[in-house]
């Protein structure tokens, strides 16, 4: 593993504990408004200040942590679960399922630009955490599909699937059992990539207000609610720290992605 | 020759295909708003007469697809077909005559709308690609040309940065640097030629990281084929084998990501545009579309936005087969 790797596992594990023991890091109530204290700087009773109603930006971030990583989590295995059994299904099977799943039903999903899509579907349902989750796994679940279906392609034309095909296994065993623990190396790369992509679409979902309803602490509704000329000049750190939660954490996701894959691929080790 | 051209008969097959399932899916989003879209347009307090005018004018009375279950008297549903007379229906004949329906809150046409704000939304795309290739083609060159020194590992990482900095916190700290501490840029609105400098910077910040991280990787590899070496042994300068030669070949690859980015930039005109109050398509459909839950518009601009991106996709396509004839003997 490259050091880059190690760092982004170091600062994931960091915000994982976070998140986990908020209740415990935080010291103020995450939606307690104080006006007489609202945008005071970094302080030792502040450690990241105050926002424009005085609520402490420092608890609003930890427990920021926890819809960031919830979301992401959620979206991640729902989207990998659909799209290892879609795509394993039409690399397996190919024929006339495959012509339907990769030559239409892929490029369907393919042709919307992701981010727009869930905006769409949101817009439509109305904002809200599940609705925001629901959209993103409808837009996560394709690349999963595509990468399996590679895979399992690749996997299914080996020795070992033959001779189990010779031994009278069914399409299930053989399915399940030896192609996709064979295929599914590369989801690691995608899952920890589509983590640092949940994340983003997240904030950036909650940023255009269609995400978690304000008084709750995304990260993405403190950066909108930070971004008014006023507040920008009194307290320029309302925006800095959520800001940089969200970048500290979409690096650390990249570059786990980046190592793990260069770890898969030694074509790219070697570069 | 019949091969290829079967090929090409298949791609604008499944192009038509694309196009017709996703025109599909923006008609019925609309099904999706929880409740009656008319209560939701007008408010709780509107009152019967006005909930069935609105839904008269809107097309909305009508049933939502060719067929349907509703229910009888006694809450029991049925199937029922209600041929032609339809709201999807309704759509695509609309749509085929160049009408995407009329705004609920102020009746324009949705279609002029669009036209309207489809400029600015363009000008900002081609601003901020032309930004990104700017910084992405001296930097990847750079670290390619560098690769392992210290050099290449700092522009990586770099590049890395931008990719994880969502523009949505680059801008509003553009913003305070440039329009707040130092007064020189204005903070939104589109009046004088400057004001395209903050957003388009916001907007091709990540687009310029991915093109690094390609440029870098185009360049290396490049850089290992042979006519490198003949070039070299020519006696070419070194500054002439990679411009000349290495970029050259080195750009195709660049030319897809740039096509098929097109769209990302478009979708991410949406969140750029809201920041700095740029009166493009995204502002149009977060501002008067989704914030005033005028569904109309949120169905033109998510279909003018991804039509855009589909022709974008094929186009690029289309051009990368013509740059590199490897790909298009194989």
């Amino acid at each position: 593993m490259n050091r880059l790797s190690i760092i982004g596992l170091v600062i994931v594990i960091v915000f994982v504990l976070v998140a986990i023991f908020a209740p415990w890091i935080a010291h103020y109530d995450v939606g307690a408004t104080n006006l007489a204290m609202r945008y005071m700087p970094p302080s030792a009773a502040h450690w990241f200040g105050t926002d424009s109603t005085g609520r402490d930006i420092f608890s609003r971030v930890v427990f920021g942590a926890r819809i960031s990583l919830e979301v992401g989590v959620i979206v991640v295995l729902v989207s990998a679960f659909t799209g290892t059994l879609i795509g394993a299904v039409a690399g397996f099977y190919s024929g006339w399922v495959d012509s339907l799943l990769s030559g239409y039903v892929f490029n369907v999903f393919l042709a919307f630009p992701g981010l727009l899509l869930a905006i769409a579907l949101v817009a439509f349902l109305g904002a809200g955490l599940n609705k925001l989750i629901f959209a993103l796994c409808i837009i996560g679940w394709v690349g999963y599909a595509r990468l399996i279906r590679a895979q399992v392609l690749k996997v299914r034309e080996y020795d070992f699937v033959q001779a189990a095909r010779a031994l009278g296994a069914g399409d299930f065993r053989i399915l399940f059992l030896h192609v996709l623990p064979n295929a599914i190396q590369p989801l690691i790369v995608q899952a920890s990539l589509g983590m640092a992509g949940a994340v983003l679409a997240e904030a950036s979902l909650s940023f255009l207000g269609l995400g978690v309803p304000p008084p709750a602490p995304s990260w993405g509704v403190m950066i909108e609610e930070a971004r008014d000329l006023s507040t920008l000049q009194a307290a320029p750190h309302a925006l800095i720290f959520p800001g940089l939660a969200i970048a500290l954490t979409v690096l650390a996701f990249n570059f786990i992605g980046d190592g793990l894959r260069e770890y898969l691929d030694p074509r790219q080790r070697r570069r | 020759m019949r091969h290829k051209l079967f090929g090409l008969l298949r791609r604008i097959g499944l192009l038509i295909l694309v196009v017709w399932t996703v025109v599909s899916l923006v008609t019925i989003l609309i099904e999706l708003v929880p409740g009656d879209p008319a209560v939701a347009v007008l408010g709780e307090q509107a009152t019967p007469e006005q909930l069935a005018q609105f839904r008269t004018k809107h097309g909305l009375d009508r049933p939502p697809f060719f067929f349907g279950f509703p229910a009888d008297e006694h809450g029991q549903r049925h199937f029922k077909w209600y041929g032609l007379s339809n709201r999807y229906d309704d759509y695509w004949v609309a749509i085929l005559h160049g009408d995407l329906g009329k705004s609920f809150r102020t009746d324009q046409p949705v279609f002029n709308l669009i036209l309207e704000r489809y400029p600015a939304t363009i000008e900002l795309a081609i601003v901020a690609m032309l930004i990104a290739v700017a910084i992405a083609i001296p930097l990847g060159v750079v670290a390619g040309k560098n690769r392992g020194t210290l050099l290449d590992n700092f522009l990586s990482v770099i590049a890395l940065v931008g990719i994880s900095l969502p523009s949505f916190v680059i801008g509003p700290m553009l913003v305070y640097l440039f329009a707040v501490k130092l007064g020189w840029l204005a903070p939104s609105g589109r009046f004088e030629w400057s004001d395209i400098i903050l957003p388009a910077v916001t907007l091709g910040a990540a687009l310029s990281a991915i093109l690094t991280r390609m440029v870098r990787s185009s360049v290396i590899e490049e850089l290992s084929e042979g006519y490198v070496r003949t070039a070299r042994a020519k006696g070419l300068s070194e500054r002439a084998v990679v411009y000349k030669h290495v970029l050259k070949n080195g750009l195709i690859p660049v030319v897809t990501v740039l096509g098929l980015q097109l769209g990302v930039l478009l979708a991410g005109a949406i969140i750029t545009e809201k920041i700095f109050g740029w009166p493009g398509l995204g502002l149009l459909l977060v501002e008067d579309g989704i914030g005033k839950r005028d569904y109309r518009i949120v169905q033109g601009c998510v279909l003018a936005i991804s039509t855009t991106y589909i022709i974008a996709n094929t186009l690029t396509d289309m051009l990368y087969r013509w740059l590199d004839p490897r790909i298009r003997v194989s």
